[in-house]
């Protein structure tokens, strides 16, 4: 392959004072591919996307978006490059109508000096189209966005982000909080981000969504980077069995055993 | 687009899976719904119990009394919308008509002066307030508490020290005068009723509001900022300069109040507005505003303004003791908030 990961992080570092939070990361993501990134509480998970998302700077490795080397100022900056990172909880306003959403923050308007007003017409349409594009079906878009599922309104700030021309997506644990079957639908929709051409790293603690859709998976442990795989070279089994820490699995059965013959 | 591609399913036609919504299921959605509800009930009330309330001079009473009030009620709407509140807005109102009237008094100058003065003036306190409450991150009902308890010092303090007494000095002698009074409070007969120019700044004050919440970007963002202020601003949403911009208005509007105030009475009491700020408060949450932001109506702000218009000289007119108004007021509030509280437990109900 010829061409550079959409976002490259190698050997990527942080420290908060005397605190390491991240040691030596890599990581690529290219176009068309989803990235996972696996880790317990505390493994640095946040860190990392607060790096790609231009919250935090790193202090050490190379941070490449499109082969050239960046060091990122404000989530600005990062969607100014064709970043967009969903978070999980501070995605959208509840009591707004999912058209007003959508646009929240870039809205188009029409007419000039004092009436210069919103294009209700081609957001409440525009809203529909790109919304049906990633497969999602809404009975209607004057709904409070807080009247949607968890899982709906994942899809729609998906959506959202692959409206606005995002190149790279970052999603914080977008099954966190949700059931099997709304984990589903909402993976289903970072497949068919994925199938339009973004590359999208997924932050997850979960392996088994993470095996069913990612290319690559990266394993980070207290702050550093544990493992490093592609899809073929790793079993949803040997992934699940580093993912929950192998060994201190066992440790933790014994642990727990009930004592035989009291 | 400019080729028209056969419409995707579901974009032209109606979703099978709503349920026909009539007119009526519309209208129970609005804002409005629970104040127009109770304008009408107030409305009714008094028109049977005080013979006089329908009369066509009444209503030049009432709607009179209803505009001083709608006039502030419709920013302070938009600034609840937006999440916060303005305790100094009603003494604000008295410092915009102090600081007109004691300006051109002193300067002996054109009353329009002292008019553009105030205007900076009063811009000046409601910008302070954005700038305190967007920097410090305080609550606004702190913030705000410390500019009413400051500017109701001033207002006594500075005009006893500049005027010599608690109020000011005549200006109706005054080059400017009428013309003045003709913008801010003069009257217009039609068809028989006197109605004073308040009226018109009320109604083309929600009209504007109205607009300015449902058409462009800036009430976009007022719903965004109060509705959830952590994702407007990862959206890239201005959250601090559209809460600046909320209490700007809200000054503009005390400029108006207070400009109406000073060329309608000549003389301004330094110790008056005090109180009145919660009376626009609860003529918004009358009108449907949620007290915790993201939600409500510069509508609804003026449909509360009008029953506390049509109760406070309903009573005069079925010839109470007024001492019963705020009881009235209150109970109102109380009924208007439980109204609320359910609504908005419907509309944001999860699943």
């Amino acid at each position: 392959m010829t061409t550079a990961p959409l976002v490259e992080l190698a050997g990527v570092s942080k420290y908060y004072g005397n605190i390491r939070a991240l040691e030596g990361v890599s990581l690529e993501v290219r176009a068309g591919e989803i990235t996972c990134v696996l880790g317990d509480n505390g493994a640095g998970k946040s860190t990392l996307i607060k790096i790609v998302a231009g919250l935090h700077r790193h202090d050490a490795g190379t941070f490449r978006v499109d082969g050239e080397e960046v060091t990122l100022a404000n989530p600005r900056d990062a969607l100014d490059r064709g970043i967009a990172t969903v978070y999980q909880d501070l995605a959208v306003v509840p009591l707004m109508p999912v058209w007003r959403n959508f646009f929240l923050g870039s809205e188009p308007t029409r007419g000039k000096g004092p009436f210069r007003r919103l294009d209700v017409e081609l957001m409440r349409t525009t809203t529909r189209e790109a919304l049906l594009r990633m497969g999602i079906d809404l009975r209607d878009v004057d709904q409070p966005i807080g009247t949607l599922s968890g899982g709906e309104r994942q899809c729609v700030a998906i959506a959202r982000a692959v409206h606005f021309g995002a190149k790279v997506l970052v999603l914080d644990e977008p099954t966190a909080a949700l059931g099997v079957k709304q984990s589903g639908v909402v993976l289903k929709y970072v497949a068919a981000a994925r199938d339009q051409g973004l590359g999208v790293i997924l932050i997850t603690h979960n392996p088994h969504h993470a095996h069913l859709v990612g290319d690559r998976f990266v394993l980070l442990k207290r702050g550093v980077m544990a493992a490093s795989h592609t899809k073929d070279s790793v079993t949803l089994d040997e992934l699940t069995r580093q993912m929950a820490g192998g060994s201190e699995l066992e440790d933790l059965r014994h642990a727990l055993e009930r004592p035989t013959g009291a | 687009m400019s080729t028209t591609a056969p419409a995707p399913d579901g974009i032209d036609h109606v979703d099978e899976r709503l349920l026909r919504t009539t007119p009526l299921k519309k209208l129970l959605a609005r804002p409005e719904l629970g104040s127009v509800v109770g304008a009408l009930a107030v409305f009714v009330f008094f028109a049977v119990v005080a013979d006089s309330f329908l009369r066509l001079s009444s209503l030049g009473t009432v709607l009179y009394a209803a505009s001083t009030l709608g006039i502030m009620a419709v920013p302070v709407a938009l600034l609840m919308i937006g999440g916060e509140f303005d305790l100094s807005a009603g003494v604000l109102v008295t410092s915009s008509a102090l600081v007109s009237s004691m300006f051109s008094y002193q300067l002996t100058a054109n009353v329009w002066v002292g008019v553009g003065v105030s205007l900076l003036v009063t811009l000046a306190v409601g910008v302070f307030n954005g700038f305190m409450l967007t920097r410090t991150k305080l609550p606004s009902f702190i913030i705000t508490l410390g500019t009413f308890l400051m500017l109701t010092g001033l207002n006594l303090g500075l005009t006893k020290l500049i005027a010599g007494t608690v109020s000011t000095k005549t200006i109706a002698d005054m080059e400017g005068f009428p013309s003045a009074r003709a913008l801010f409070a003069s009257q217009l007969t039609v068809g028989g009723v006197e109605l004073k120019v308040t009226i018109l700044w009320w109604l083309g004050l929600v009209a504007v509001a109205t607009w300015i919440l449902l058409r462009t970007r800036f009430g976009n963002w007022i719903f965004a900022v109060g509705g959830g202020a952590d994702a407007a601003r990862a959206v890239g949403v201005p959250v601090h300069r559209t809460r600046i911009g909320l209490y700007a208005a809200v000054a503009f509007c005390a400029w108006v109040s207070g400009q109406h105030l000073l060329f309608s009475f000549d003389v301004v009491q330094s110790g008056e507005g005090v109180g009145n700020e919660l009376i626009y408060i609860i003529a918004a949450v009358i009108g449907g505003c949620l007290i915790t932001g993201g939600y409500g109506s510069a509508v609804g702000s003026a449909v509360g303004a009008l029953i506390f218009g049509m109760t406070s000289k309903g009573i005069v007119y079925a010839e109470w003791d007024p001492d019963w108004f705020k009881f009235f007021l209150g109970a109102m509030l109380l009924l208007a908030t439980l109204l609320n509280a359910w609504i908005r437990k419907r509309v944001e109900a999860t699943k």
